[in-house]
């Protein structure tokens, strides 16, 4: 179905399923609970969740297939995300011309940095990268002020001309952004007994979104192209030799992932539409490479599990403060209590980083394929053990016979 | 004239000059050696051939073309397929892999962006591809990692990948260099295999002796950057001149 | 005329401080072939080292002085540095107000120290993997430095002041015969360039003129060989280590008065630093130093209003401009050998 082999089909509905249902399987505890912080199904982490899942699934389509590794992606997000608030303030608030243009800008742009880049390879490629992100993310501070609205980022006002569509709303507002008239901020609650699902318009569209891309991501993996993108990663002296240029298949490739990047962007824009020089940084450049490498670079899940995880214990982490710790560990001695606290401490709230750059080091020295190997290993080692049993079992039995 | 015509090639690096007046000319569908000692300039002149080494003079013509300053791909579109002295494969593909991929290349040129088509559902590639496989002795090994291959098998398979796209001309690199005898014996009959069934140009490049007068119709004999003599193994196997140019080495 | 002296002048110091971290840079990926990206991180631990001896040179301790009154009408409390009462109140001013120079002997074991904790536990275990791997552990082990220092020093950029002998600027103008006041230079300025000019020429000395520094040269050039001859040259690459992480961590100790110092300076700069490598060649010492002050040098001059005018923005863009341009025509940097890196 769908042109997917079995295996990857089901890998795909699992997704689906876990994307669809985000709502209930994010919201475990009921929200009187102590342990209501770990709910993560409201919908603003939700969006982030898929969106940063898709610009993880478009970088992994360079750097998990190509092995060039991009220290400039951000800036595709950037733009696309400028592109988006353009769109909303100069034409409507449908979402949907917003994030078309987004992931055409984007594409464009990837095809000038990407066409240059690509020219260099190993660590010149990264450099390459980087400066033109940087410069991106310079410009945008300074003369492309008109553009970006400098350092306070751009945003709707109440006079935006919007040819197709009012400036302001009756009220006197900045209008919302829509999907053909369905607000993306509506959200429907709904409540059972203690918990309170949450259903956001905004979430349903990224995530929807986010399925298509990753489908496409799967028939990318498995296409010829993909595997063609492989051989350049494992062995471009063979490939050059095979009468295959390998230049115009990694441009292709980036220029597929700087798309998504757009499409993160425009999404992001479009659940908040504002887009500020602080996404094209190097640092967000950085981040989507740790997202990747955490869950698990070349593999179809790794980048969504990365993005996931990485968004999910930012959210959480940094909403953990002293007093959390203290009802945490409120059942130890006082004296114990306070040095637990004090050791925790520095790794949450605002220490979140330090954990995240701890959790990736040791990913890269001890887990180079990241999450999806430690699944895998995991794996082995019940298998291993059953199949011990069992060959233990029947030792165990030939004697008796 | 030959396929492949050199032509007063002269090439110096600095005060070295590793090739000096080089004449050449390999016949279509014969197996042509080129041998000689440490540092005859055997390397730069396979550089040459391929067209990654401009030579100062002379020229270097496949089947009527210069091949002078033409990137890898437009090589092997011309129609040479080179073996490297350490097999080049892909090693983080499989073997079947390995083995479509010159398939693809051979059928969809430099470039095609066959994006949304299942690599499994190209009947015509697979089928070629396991083909090829199957004469190679290969067929069980096909969904191995082709990095976990005996260095044999990876020649073995490189060779393969390298005829899959029917080249009028294969270039060999010291093929058998670091292998075992066992290896080695089995990639000489591979490649006499090769010669007897397909209407291809050898050029080896290779100082093994023992693969030499086993494979070659025609040696060329190079010391320090120049042909000293080219003739039948037969007539090499005795001649002064190269009994001297080697002994001169080992002296 | 005296525009263009003083941009010069401008790019000098940071020129000297895209030089010394470069230095360190391509010390490591010539000795050791490891892209390290916690290089700038060291640079930032360095100029924390700064902040640090000032705060404990100026750890005191209170005693009421009963002769003086504050405003509420109370005894005055008054504060008195430990350094004080142990030198006398002289000398121990004088000893606080030196605290950055000072820094410079504090640092250097604390930079080898952490130097040499970094090669032994981790890059050592890199050195087979792929750069990719190299970049990506030495950027976690970035963004850990940086949060610990954020940790301990908040995220406020923290004044350290230079000696007050240093305070004020030089009329460089007079000195040339142009008006007073047309050049006027910092200082410190001046005193850092000297510095880098000291460190850089000490760094070349070393290499130039010592044994170690000709094994390390040659094993720079060849490493299998020199590992053949019997010499144990990983040891000797871990005291390199130590020394690029010093030359990095000095950089920082002196350019605290310049820019004070914060927990994201080690990035800020590091990104910078690269593409001076990347410019000066990857693995050329001179490249490196050369490169560094010309990209100073030259952001100095694009940052000027004339400049400006004619090409808006370009202060922002010129290092990434020139590398740019440097990476597309001539890969292998101004001064950089053949085959480095490149495939």
């Amino acid at each position: 179905m769908l042109g997917l082999n079995k295996k990857d089909l089901s890998l795909l509905l699992i997704v689906a399923f876990l994307a669809l249902c985000a709502p209930f399987i994010l919201n475990p505890f009921p929200s009187d609970s102590s342990l209501a912080q770990f709910n993560a199904g409201y919908p603003d982490l939700m969006q982030r969740f898929v969106i940063f899942g898709i610009f993880a699934i478009g970088f992994n389509i360079l750097f998990g297939l190509t092995g060039y590794l991009s220290f400039g992606h951000a800036a595709f997000l950037g733009v696309g995300s400028y592109s988006a608030v353009w769109m909303f303030k100069l034409l409507s608030m449908n979402v949907v011309p917003a994030i078309v243009l987004s992931v055409i800008v984007a594409g464009l742009f990837s095809v000038v940095i990407g066409f240059v880049s690509l020219r260099r390879s190993g660590i010149y490629f990264s450099i390459l990268t980087l400066a033109f992100a940087q410069m991106s993310f310079n410009l945008a501070y300074s003369v492309l002020t008109p553009i970006t609205n400098g350092e306070t980022g751009l945003q709707l006002t109440l006079d935006d001309p919007r040819i197709l569509g009012a400036s302001r709303t009756e009220s006197g507002g900045i209008p919302v952004t829509n999907f053909f008239g369905l607000d993306m901020r509506d959200t429907y609650e709904m409540v059972v007994g203690p918990w309170a699902f949450q259903f956001n318009n905004g979430y349903y569209l990224c995530a929807i979104l986010m399925l298509i891309s990753f489908y496409l991501a799967i028939r990318i993996f498995r296409s010829p192209f993909g595997m063609m993108l492989r051989a350049i990663k494992s062995n471009n002296t063979r490939m050059t030799y095979t009468g295959l240029n390998a230049r115009p298949y990694t441009l292709a490739a980036f220029v597929i992932s700087g798309m998504y990047a757009g499409l993160a962007g425009g999404l992001l824009a479009s659940m908040d539409p504002l887009a500020g020089a602080e996404r094209m940084q190097w640092t967000a450049s950085g981040e989507v490479v740790l997202m990747t490498i955490l869950g698990g670079a070349g593999t179809l899940i790794g980048p969504v599990l990365g993005a996931g995880f990485i968004k999910y214990f930012e959210n959480i982490f940094s909403k953990i403060n002293d007093g959390v710790l203290h009802t945490w560990f409120g059942f130890m001695p006082d004296g114990l209590e306070d040095l637990v606290v004090t050791l925790v401490h520095p790794f949450v709230g605002k220490g979140w980083h330090l954990t995240l750059g701890l959790v990736f080091m040791l990913v890269v020295i001890f887990l180079p394929g990241g999450l999806v190997e430690g699944g895998q290993r995991i794996g082995r080692l019940f298998r291993r053990k059953k199949s011990g049993d069992e060959a233990k079992k029947s030792t165990q039995s030939t004697p008796a016979e | 004239m030959g396929i492949l015509e050199v032509k007063n090639v002269n090439k110096r690096f600095g005060g070295l000059q590793a090739l000096g007046d080089v004449n050449l000319s390999v016949a279509e569908n014969s197996v042509h050696a080129i041998i000689g000692p440490n540092g005859a300039g055997k390397s730069t002149l396979l550089n040459v051939l391929i067209g990654k080494l401009i030579p100062d003079t002379g020229s270097v013509m496949f089947n009527g073309q210069s091949v002078l300053g033409r990137k890898p791909f437009e090589i092997n579109q011309m129609g040479i397929s080179r073996v490297f002295q350490t097999p080049e494969i892909f090693g983080d593909l499989t073997v079947l892999e390995n083995m479509m991929i010159p398939i693809f290349a051979k059928r969809d040129g430099v470039f095609r962006m066959h994006a949304f088509e299942n690599s499994e559902n190209e009947k015509e590639i697979v089928e070629q591809a396991e083909h090829m496989l199957e004469s190679l002795n290969m067929a069980d090994a096909r969904h191995d990692h082709s990095a976990s291959m005996s260095r044999g098998n990876k020649r073995r398979l490189e060779i393969g990948m390298c005829l899959a796209q029917s080249p009028r001309l294969l270039l060999l690199d010291e093929p058998t260099a670091g292998m075992a005898r066992a290896d080695t014996n089995n990639t000489i009959d591979l490649l006499k295999q090769i010669k007897d069934e397909r209407d291809i140009t050898i050029a080896i490049i290779e100082h093994d002796m023992h693969v030499v007068f086993s494979l070659a119709e025609r040696i060329t004999v190079l010391a320090q950057g120049t042909p000293l003599v080219e003739d039948t193994p037969e007539n090499i196997k005795g001649h002064p001149k190269v009994r001297e140019a080697y002994l001169g080495e080992h002296a | 005329m005296d525009a263009i002296i003083l941009q010069i002048l401008n790019g000098l110091d940071k020129g000297s401080a895209y030089a010394l971290i470069a230095l360190g840079l391509t010390l490591i990926f010539g000795t050791l072939g490891v892209v390290n990206f916690a290089h700038g991180a060291l640079f930032m631990i360095g100029a924390f080292c700064a902040v640090t001896l000032q705060r404990i040179l100026n750890i005191s301790f209170e005693t009421i002085d009963p002769t003086r009154t504050d405003f509420l009408g109370n005894p005055m409390k008054v504060k008195t540095t430990y350094v004080e009462t142990w030198f006398g109140p002289e000398v121990g001013a004088s000893i606080i107000d030196w605290a950055v120079p000072l820094a410079i002997l504090f640092s250097i074991p604390i930079m080898i120290g952490i130097g040499f904790i970094m090669e032994r536990g981790l890059i050592k275990h890199f050195y087979k993997r792929p750069h990719a791997d190299q970049i990506l552990v030495t950027f976690g082990l970035a963004i850990v430095l940086q949060e610990v220092i954020k940790f301990f020093y908040g995220a406020n950029p923290i004044p350290t002041g230079a000696p007050d002998v240093f305070k004020g600027s030089f009329d460089f103008g007079m000195l040339l015969g142009f008006e007073a006041n047309a050049i006027i230079y910092p200082y410190w300025r001046l005193v850092y360039f000297a510095f880098a000019a000291v460190i850089i020429g000490a760094v070349f000395s070393f290499l130039q003129f010592t044994t170690f520094g000709m094994v390390v040269r040659a094993g720079m050039a060849d490493r299998e060989t020199v590992g053949l001859l019997g010499i144990n040259i990983d040891k000797r690459f871990t005291i390199m280590f130590g020394i690029a992480a010093a030359v990095a961590g000095l950089a920082g100790v002196m350019y605290a008065p310049i820019n004070s110092p914060n927990y994201h300076m080690g990035m800020d700069f590091l990104v910078l630093s690269f593409v001076v490598v990347v410019v000066g060649g990857m693995g050329s010492l001179p490249g490196a130093v050369l490169a560094g002050f010309l990209l100073g040098i030259l952001e100095s001059f694009a940052s000027m209003n004339e400049i400006k005018s004619i090409i808006p923005g370009i202060d922002q863009i010129i290092i990434y401009l020139v590398a740019i341009i440097i990476l597309l025509t001539r890969p292998r940097g101004l001064m950089g050998r053949k085959g480095v890196m490149e495939d």
